[in-house]
């Protein structure tokens, strides 16, 4: 599926992971709220639930914006089929081998105020742990992005 | 007559129909009762910050200004309990959401009101207990309702998913309507 959003997303991330315009690429900071309700450890999944609401990203590292494969990130929500702290609302993917990667989940409702989603690049690899709390500008959108930049460890 | 059931037929309807409203809301069907039971706790409450400005200035037909003034403390008390309803709900169905809240670090700016408007209502219903010696009461009661209702419309216009948005910014602008009337217009008591 490829949307105005998207095709700007992909666009510009390909843009930015060209290393002579990434230099000095800055890591994402972890956003305020963004661990709340994590938990540990969702396995690796094709789709939370029955899907329907695209989840999509970028992940590269720090400084010279390489797109990193094989991250794993973990995805939660409150969705049309369960509240954030659910186990079922839960999955993680890993990254393909141009950084980006996507998740199949249900629709993504406001809860606490926001229709909002939770991410979290979490393993103990060698990139440093970020929480990521995006918020959707429209709740009726069934897409959200979100770009992380990885800080070696 | 006719006006006192005028008057008192329009608060009941500004009161509730938007708790009407809000309970149409197809997201319910998605949450759980607790979390149900918060968001309307919350509700209820901005539909009391309604009743409580012209029950102070005396704008309501039919009772004694002695009256209005005990069914003004019992509405301060209802808020109170609303309040713990709604802030203990939400804090069970996300006690860290709620934790980022109460310490002024939550991702979202509507909490920050919340909190705000929180406090000023447990500083007034303290105040308002000892009220005798408190020095300038008239005064310290006035700016704390500015306080509250100030912070509770920020609170619920920047909130999305709880109230119907038309009938939640029609409540609100007359609860603020409602007390910088009460504040302004009665001076001296």
């Amino acid at each position: 599926m490829l949307t105005r959003r998207t095709l700007i997303a992909t666009t510009s991330a390909s843009l930015l992971t060209l290393p002579a315009r990434a230099a000095g690429l800055a890591p994402t900071p972890t956003m305020r709220g963004g661990a709340n309700n994590y938990r540990p450890g969702a396995p690796i999944v094709d789709r939370i639930g029955g899907g329907g609401f695209l989840m999509t990203g970028t992940v590269r590292r720090a400084g010279d914006g390489v797109p990193l494969e094989n991250i794993r990130i973990q995805i939660w929500a409150h969705t049309t089929e369960g509240h954030e702290r659910d186990q079922r609302s839960h999955g993680a993917t890993l990254t393909r081998a141009d950084g980006t990667f996507q998740m199949d989940m249900p629709q993504i409702v406001p809860a606490f105020g926001q229709a909002h989603c939770h991410l979290a690049h979490d393993d103990d690899g060698p990139f440093q742990t970020v929480f990521l709390r995006p918020v959707m500008s429209r709740s009726s959108d069934t897409t959200l992005h979100a770009d992380f930049v990885l800080q070696p460890v | 007559m006719i006006r006192t059931i005028l008057i008192w037929g329009a608060l009941v309807l500004a009161c509730a129909l938007p708790i009407v409203l809000a309970a149409q809301s197809p997201l319910l069907a998605w949450r759980q009762p607790i979390y149900i039971a918060a968001g309307f706790a919350g509700i209820i409450a901005m539909a009391l910050l309604l009743a409580q400005p012209l029950l102070a200035a005396g704008h309501l037909p039919g009772l004694y200004p002695r009256t209005a003034r005990r069914i003004h403390a019992l509405v301060g008390l209802t808020l109170l309990l609303l309040i713990a309803a709604h802030v203990g709900g939400l804090w069970i169905t996300s006690p860290p959401d709620v934790v980022d809240a109460l310490l002024f670090r939550s991702p979202t700016p509507f909490s920050i009101w919340g909190v705000i408007a929180m406090w000023a209502v447990m500083v007034t219903a303290l105040l308002a207990r000892f009220h005798r010696r408190v020095p300038h009461w008239p005064i310290a009661h006035r700016g704390l309702a500015l306080i509250i209702v100030a912070g509770s419309i920020s609170h619920a216009l920047l909130i999305e998913g709880t109230m119907e948005p038309i009938s939640k910014f029609a409540l609100c602008a007359l609860a603020g309507l409602a007390t910088l009337n009460a504040v302004l217009n009665r001076p001296g008591r």
